[in-house]
């Protein structure tokens, strides 16, 4: 299969510029190693914040792109119909050291050109949030934070460049990629990729894409991020995102209200992982952040925690983000290194990088008819009157599935006929939030099963959990037949 | 407007139940209408996924397995003139001048709001998830909790795991452990946190000493291994804080974590309709009638408070059946106003339910269910009111798993002269 341009990772930074550069009359392939776009990396696992711009130091990239894509987020998350709130964040100071580091991010997001930054004293603060640590002295607040549901947000990206022709070809992991006459031709598990221009957005795998066509230029060092979510009954405890002053304890954690109603806390720093796979959660660090997070929020509830969950950050050792042609392959540019804030400076990390390439000779030539817009429906959602029209036109909007959620077997049919479809269950609950409840699926994961069979035609044993390899159920009781799955079972049975 | 005179929310054992007491009662006229709304295909609830035996004992006098129990119900309804409303739920329930109202989805019904004098609550529980007691690790497939992989053996046909653990000796974790064995998985070991089981002491021995499947009390699993689908699960030992110890750790090599670690009222729409809620049952605050705090409004079954035996569930159901249709009658013609006494949880209780003694409207025999904190052996139930005792029980052993019940006659509770303090304590011999 020949393209003008290979993207490969479809995470958020690969969804952005798969949906910018289908703007253009180009014939793109997006390469993504799992079954899902947003399944796993970065992209899966963060705190789900568009930052206001104040943090990144002056003059990085990081800082420009924040500021950057954050202001293009405003608009696009309404093109493209993402689940996002404009909720604002504060920055706590309990010290008069942190004051002064508030004065510091005050100045800084002001040359970074983050809007309407202002310190506020203690009783502005407690007036705005009450559930705060009255101990505060102080607070930066920065009203352009948004929130923003980042699976979606990567979907929606991705949606839209499907629907511009751009193809994504899910479970197509890069394993090498050599130059041949001027061209790129891509080795996958499933089938040889041919392209004119690569553009890396391979998350924790960058340098490694990086490697397999360019002399190093840099290295990741994931380091992970633990977090608790709280149930939906505690979403009124805030209104804002709320951020500690970095100091000599660390950067601190934020705790946040989540466009799903939820409390997040998190994450954990200076948690070395065991490896770019390893999103383990522990308890010493997550005993850190429950300690840390009551500083800001004295009476968190943590006995409500529906789920913990961790990320890698694909930190490198130059760190700023790196986006830039490789030395000696201009025709392959990097999206690397992208850590916090790269959700929200996504959009414009795809504008730079399409430069990039236009610099490198690709022809950006503006398609015809770009459909730049998608609508979400959830029946939750709806007004009364579009509810009854819904399940006037389709029954299956009248049948719950998720009551904790309460989404019905029309929005997960709705999903299952969008231009990305979900194959697994968490892919589901990805789209529709279907078992992101505080029963965790145990009561809708059968049946969001059964409506999964269904549509695709196939046995419950084919539908996974999430990713490759999350097998479910092993096979029907009392047929006498096994699974395909007796190789792992036998390889234990040998261990013992 | 059509306004229904009970809408009895749950078609579990609780909510059948309940609108057989109330049809049954000597209250019931032609002109009442009944509604059950059930959100599943069928009647029955949990018990239709539950296909051993050992329902009924109580209640029947004869042991039947889950689906006949809910059958037996479903019979007594036949030919009674109660509306039914399967594939159909519940998203709210306010108050208005109208009367109750209940918002209501449903293929058959679409997005409606129907109307009812009362209320009866029969929702049921749900089950506590990992989530919940965090469990550390990595978070693979393979992690269920009881009753999913009870649904996914008993109802889907198709088994969940091979080599198992079950975290939590919760009846239900012991009779998936049962369950699993029986369809040809290999289940470990049986791990509980506390240094007692919290099953019934027929479920150990039935489920776990029959099949040789090893019970550690004071364990737990600290850490969950396995990327894709479980691989390990690592019990360790607990101190008397329930605290792990380190050094203890034992790590079995399985694809599946089945986790029976508590049950959870599920009061979400009992919090739209702003309803007192006890946290110590985390259901809601109820009369000897099965009275809310809200007027009109009864509950019963798990929803009110997590029971061992559904026989007591039927038993709860029918109580706020017929409290219900008394309801009905009485606002047509004014209710009075009466004393209520609170009902306290003295030495060593956890919980009563009922909180609260409505004493106008006490039946000849009120139950009192209640839970113990501790592991009894001879022991004494003193119902106090006003520091004098009104009456005691006596019991030869007692356990936090197992729910305990008294029967207060009318004339007893008669003597009380304020709130009523149940304790327990242990009797020297």
């Amino acid at each position: 299969m020949e393209f003008d341009l290979a993207i490969v990772g479809c995470g958020v930074v690969g969804a952005a510029c798969a949906y910018e550069l289908s703007k253009y009359n180009l014939k793109i392939v997006v390469l993504e190693r799992e079954n899902d776009v947003a399944a796993s990396g970065a992209t899966k696992s963060n705190s789900a914040v568009i930052h206001a711009g104040f943090d990144p130091p002056t003059d990085t990239l990081m800082a420009k792109l924040n500021v950057a894509g954050s202001q293009i987020a405003q608009n696009l998350l309404v093109e493209l119909d993402v689940a996002h709130k404009k909720c604002g964040a504060l920055v706590l100071a309990f010290t008069e050291e942190d004051e002064i580091t508030l004065r510091n991010l005050y100045d800084r997001g002001t040359k970074n050109g983050t809007q309407g930054l202002k310190i506020l004293d203690r009783l502005q603060t407690l007036s705005l949030e009450p559930n705060l640590n009255p101990a505060l002295r102080a607070a930066l607040h920065a009203p352009t934070s948004m929130i923003v549901s980042p699976w979606e947000y990567t979907l929606a990206l991705a949606e839209v460049a499907v629907q511009n022709g751009a193809t994504i070809l899910l479970e197509h992991e890069v394993l090498d990629i050599k130059q041949k006459g001027g061209v790129f031709e891509i080795n996958t598990p499933k089938t040889k990729i041919t392209a004119n221009y690569i553009l890396n957005a391979g998350g924790l795998f960058a340098d490694k894409i990086h490697n397999m066509v360019a002399s190093p230029s840099y290295e990741i060092t994931p380091d992970k991020g633990e977090y608790f979510l709280l149930d939906r009954n505690k979403g009124e405890t805030l209104k804002h995102t709320i951020f500690q002053c970095p100091n000599q304890h660390g950067k601190g954690v934020l705790v946040s209200p989540t466009v799903h109603g939820n409390i997040i806390v998190g994450p954990s720093s200076n948690d070395p992982p065991k490896g770019l796979f390893d999103v383990s959660h522990t308890a010493a660090a997550l005993e850190r952040v429950a300690k840390t997070a009551k500083l800001s929020v004295p009476d968190l509830d943590f006995y409500s925690n529906i789920r913990n969950f961790a990320g890698n950050r694909a930190k490198t050792n130059r760190g700023d983000f790196i986006i830039e042609a490789a030395a000696d392959v201009p025709k392959f540019v990097d999206c690397g290194g992208i850590v916090s804030p790269g959700l929200s400076a996504a959009p414009a990390i795809a504008i730079m990088a399409a430069e990039l390439l236009q610099e490198a000779g690709l022809r950006l030539e503006h398609r015809a008819k770009f459909n730049g817009s998608r609508k979400a429906i959830l029946f939750k959602e709806l007004s009364d009157a579009e509810k009854n029209a819904a399940i006037s036109q389709d029954k299956s909007y009248a049948h719950i599935i998720c009551r904790c959620e309460t989404i019905t077997e029309g929005d997960i049919l709705w999903a299952l006929r969008s231009p990305v479809p979900p194959r697994s269950l968490d892919a589901v609950k990805r789209r529709v939030s279907a078992g992101f409840g505080r029963c965790q699926g145990g009561f809708c994961s059968p049946r969001v099963l059964e409506i999964l069979t269904d549509y695709y035609g196939c046995s419950p044993t084919d539908i996974l959990q999430d990713l490759a390899g999350t097998e479910l159920l092993f096979h029907e009781t009392k047929t006498g037949q096994e699974g395909d799955n007796m190789d792992r079972c036998s390889i234990i049975q040998k261990e013992e | 407007m059509d306004k229904y005179s009970i809408i009895i929310v749950g078609g579990g054992p609780a909510g059948l139940a309940a609108a057989y007491g109330a049809w049954k009662s000597e209250k019931f006229r032609e002109s009442d209408k009944i509604l059950i709304i059930e959100r599943d295909k069928e009647l029955g609830g949990i018990l239709n996924q539950c296909i051993h035996n050992g329902f009924g004992l109580h209640y029947f006098k004869e042991e039947l397995t889950g689906p006949e129990y809910a059958e037996r119900f479903v019979r007594m309804l036949e030919d009674s003139p109660i509306e039914i409303m399967t594939d159909t739920m519940v998203l709210e329930i306010t108050r208005e001048s109208e009367g109750i109202k209940v918002c209501t989805i449903g293929k058959n019904v679409g997005y409606t709001n129907l109307y009812a004098d009362t209320i009866v609550l029969s929702m049921g529980c749900r089950e506590r998830t990992r989530g919940a007691i965090g469990i550390s690790g990595t978070r693979p497939a393979g992690v269920f909790t009881a009753g999913t992989a009870q649904r996914y053996v008993n109802i889907e046909g198709y088994m969940p795991g091979r080599r198992v653990v079950v975290l939590g000796s919760g009846d239900i974790g012991l009779i998936m452990a049962r369950r699993m064995t029986l369809e040809g998985a290999k289940v470990l070991a049986c791990v509980e946190l506390m240094p007692f089981s919290s099953g019934l002491t027929r479920n150990i021995v039935q489920c776990l000493h029959d099949y040789d499947i090893p019970l550690y009390l004071s364990h737990t699993i600290t850490e969950i291994r396995g990327e894709k689908r479980v691989e390990q699960v690592v019990m360790s030992r607990v101190d008397e804080n329930r605290r792990p110890i380190a050094g203890s750790e034992v790590v079995f090599d399985c694809d599946t974590l089945l986790l029976s670690v508590g049950l959870i009222p599920e009061n979400e729409l009992s919090k739209t309709a702003n309803i007192e809620l006890d946290m110590r049952t985390g259901g809601p605050v109820v009369s000897e009638s099965m009275e809310t705090s809200s007027s009109g409004i009864f509950a019963c079954g798990n929803v009110l408070h997590v029971h061992d035996l559904v026989d007591f569930v039927s038993q709860e159901g029918e109580r706020a059946g017929i409290s219900a249709i008394s309801y009905v009658h009485e606002i047509s013609q004014g209710r009075e106003k009466s004393d209520i006494f609170k009902l306290i949880n003295g030495a060593n209780v956890s919980y009563t339910v009922p909180q609260r003694m409505d004493m106008a409207r006490i039946s000849n025999n009120t139950t009192v269910f209640f839970r113990v904190n501790r592991v009894f052996a001879q022991s004494r139930i003193s119902v106090t009111s006003g520091g004098v005792e009104i009456v005691s029980y006596k019991r030869t052993h007692m356990l936090p798993a197992e729910m305990e019940r008294i029967l207060l006659p009318k004339k007893i509770l008669e003597r009380a002269n304020g709130d009523i303090t149940i304790s327990c304590t242990e009797e020297t011999r």
